[in-house]
């Protein structure tokens, strides 16, 4: 296998791992500006995963099970917002709670079920596809992988451009301020959540249906945490954090090639690096306050 | 600057644990927490139907494996020591108004620092599993340290770095076991090194009393138990449990009678850390693992001591039956298992039931709240805006 070859392998597969990370970035980010700091992400990308192969297996469509599993993302965040942005549970109890329910549902769910494999098409791009190096990684993918073209700058002229980010970022920054200028503040958090729900969803049906075409137990493995990682390396700006998803898809596509490319580096350090350099960023950022000033707090109205 | 908003730790998490505390509607709680732990159960039972299984059998399994008989009851207290540890140490760092997630790392790190002395050091007699436990203890507790300082110095909020430290330390400890470290023997063998260290020698493991057929406790149990004892007493009876609780429940006033309120949170942060760095020198030296430094020593005995804590709103008494009761469904989940009902189901279970007794504190506070009545729950006021706090230095 020639460098370019390899180079093109590893470059394929960091796309594909990349790209359910961007999903549900686009997801977490818009519900960190909101101050939703959401670690259920894990569980809405899981409980995704499974419903969608579930679906795809009973009506034979992968599709459907792409639009069931962003379904399930919503149904995930609507609990999670109702419990921790209306009943005011803490939203890390909520989250935690919820990661090892739907952890423990589909694990079980999994071993009594048996589903057939599904997998949405290839969609190439004629000419593009050709192009050296970057050719096939990034126009030769799964069809849902290119919604990320439109997603993307949904997400941020949602966040940067439309009133309703405005409210959202005025909820995550100052909800003292937010409430009294009339902005419902409980009720944006979870209309962030619920975006992020569908997009983690989008994410966690695309690891299923779009690139692995079945589940297996705990699929997603910690993904949904690496999401959050990307979103504070990218100093919740949504470029930089997409920057992020494509550092830490790249490294687990390196973990995963390196061995077979005959270089001993050590693994632990890859799996590793997106949370230490997560560390290191909230190291940098955290005192030039970048992070949303009310981010993880609850608000109630009139308690602070 | 954001010098001073460091002096008090983290609002949002003293914000969470002003809720936990017991309100006025003691009893409206209670009713309302019975009814969801039914309904928690009626909906494991009904997945279970509907899979094909018998909820009754499976309970009598859940049974079976835990308090049927000596067995049973051995492996619960096993699985119950490490939990009431890291419940101990959640419910110390909670009392100071800081929320520490991190438990399951810290519980891995003090694996590894235990398994390190452990396998290094060659002491005397009981000197050795002491050592072990104090450095299972020390490397818990700088492990939550460094989340401490992180906060001190640079103002990173302490739920997400305690909560990203824990999958550094999988990874520190997935390197430690496969790297040479702590294997003599794998040095000089095939290159491919197993993936746990050598076993501890019989001298660092903690003693047990009684025999194998019957009840058998680990030395364990006591720690556990006299950490829980020791922490109720000192929380509410000393000066300086006086002065953690002051901080958790109002860290300005605290700040103003001269305690000191960021170094006495990053200790507390770091005690809890010790405790569950304690706790995996437990897990490491008593007969519920294999002896041996594995990554899956943990076993998700740091995720249930948080729950634990969580279900006993942080009270170190309260807690020893509830890390009796995760005891019961964790000993009854190995013996389900064997009954080809996955083991999963216990962490279902497990799930529900603590949003049944999270919520209803919640849940009746905004009933409350919705009649136009007084809030149930203390008024946060102890809660100082952060803001203001910035102004004010």
């Amino acid at each position: 296998m020639s460098v370019l070859d390899s180079t093109t392998t590893i470059l394929s597969s960091g796309v594909r791992l990349t790209v359910p990370l961007a999903f549900a970035a686009c997801g977490e980010y818009l519900a960190q500006r909101a101050g939703a700091m959401n670690i259920s992400v894990e569980a809405m990308m899981l409980g995704a995963a499974f419903t969608s192969v579930a679906t795809a297996s009973a009506t034979g469509s992968a599709t459907a099970g792409l639009v069931v599993g962003v379904v399930t993302g919503l149904v995930l965040g609507f609990v999670h917002g109702n419990l921790s942005h209306r009943a005011q549970i803490n939203t890390f109890v909520v989250g935690l709670v919820l990661n090892a329910l739907v952890l423990g549902l589909t694990s079980y769910l999994i071993t009594t079920q048996q589903f057939t494999s599904h997998q949405v098409g290839v969609l190439s791009i004629p000419l593009l596809q050709d192009i050296p190096l970057i050719g096939e990684p990034l126009f030769s993918g799964r069809w849902p992988a290119y919604l990320l073209i439109l997603l993307v700058p949904l997400t941020w002229w949602l966040v940067t451009r439309s009133r309703w980010g405005l409210e959202l970022r005025a909820v995550g920054e100052n909800p003292q301020a937010a409430d009294v200028a009339g902005i419902k503040v409980n009720a944006r958090r979870r209309q962030a959540l619920l975006w992020c729900g569908a997009m983690a969803g989008l994410g966690g049906a695309y690891l299923a249906v779009g690139e692995v075409g079945s589940f297996n137990q705990n699929m997603t493995a910690g993904r949904g945490y690496i999401v959050i990682a990307a979103v504070i390396f990218g100093a919740w700006r949504l470029g930089r954090t997409l920057i992020g998803c494509m550092v830490f898809g790249l490294s687990d596509a390196m973990r995963l090639a390196l061995p077979a490319l005959g270089v001993t580096l050590n693994p632990q350090l890859l799996v590793a690096a997106p949370y230490l350099l997560a560390l290191i960023a909230m190291l940098l950022f955290a005192s030039q306050h970048r992070e949303p000033a009310a981010l993880g707090r609850p608000f109630q109205r009139g308690s602070t | 600057m954001s010098s001073v908003s460091l002096m008090n730790p983290d609002d949002l998490g003293r914000r969470f644990l002003a809720r936990l505390r017991p309100g006025r509607d003691g009893w409206l709680t209670a009713g309302v927490t019975f009814a969801l732990v039914i309904v928690a159960l009626g909906a494991s039972a009904l997945l279970l139907t509907m899979n094909g299984a018998s909820p009754s059998a499976s309970l009598s399994a859940i049974w079976d494996g835990s308090l049927a008989n000596s067995t049973g009851w051995t492996a619960t207290l096993l699985n119950a020591a490490p939990l009431l540890l890291v419940a101990v140490g959640a419910a110390i760092c909670a009392s100071a108004g800081t929320f520490n997630i991190g438990q399951e790392g810290q519980v891995l790190i003090g694996g590894l620092f235990g398994a390190w002395v452990g396998l290094r050091l060659a002491l005397p007699g009981p000197m050795m599993v002491v050592a072990v436990m104090a450095a299972a203890a020390v490397g818990g507790g700088l492990w939550a340290g460094l989340s401490a300082l992180m906060y001190r110095f640079r103002g990173v909020n302490v739920v997400v770095s305690t909560l990203l430290m824990t999958f550094l330390a999988i990874q520190l400890v997935t390197f430690a076991v496969s790297s040479p470290w702590l294997q003599e023997s794998a040095q000089g063998s095939s290159g491919i090194a197993d993936a746990q260290s050598n076993p501890l020698p019989a001298s660092a493991l903690l003693a047990d009393f009684g025999e194998y057929p019957s009840l058998l406790v680990n030395a364990g149990l006591f720690i556990a138990l006299i950490a829980a004892a020791g922490a109720a007493l000192v929380l509410s009876r000393s000066r300086w449990g006086f002065r953690v609780r002051m901080v958790g429940l109002n860290p300005l006033a605290a700040k103003h009678t001269g305690v000191r309120v960021s170094v006495l949170g990053g200790f507390t942060l770091a005690l809890s850390g010790a405790f569950a760095g304690l706790a995996g020198g437990l897990l490491l030296a008593s007969p519920v693992s294999p002896n041996r430094l594995q990554a899956g020593l943990s076993d998700n005995v740091g995720w249930d001591g948080l729950l634990v804590a969580l279900v006993a709103r942080n009270r170190p008494l309260i807690a020893i039956p509830v890390a009796f009761g995760f005891a019961v469904l964790r000993a009854g989940g190995d013996f389900l298992s064997a009954t080809g009902v996955p083991y999963f189901l216990v962490d279902i279970v497990k799930a529900l039931l603590v949003l049944a007794f999270v919520a209803p504190p919640v849940l009746v506070s905004l009933f409350r709240g919705r009649r136009g009545a007084t809030p149930s729950t203390p008024s946060p006021q102890p809660v100082v805006p952060t803001k203001k706090m910035e102004a004010a230095a």
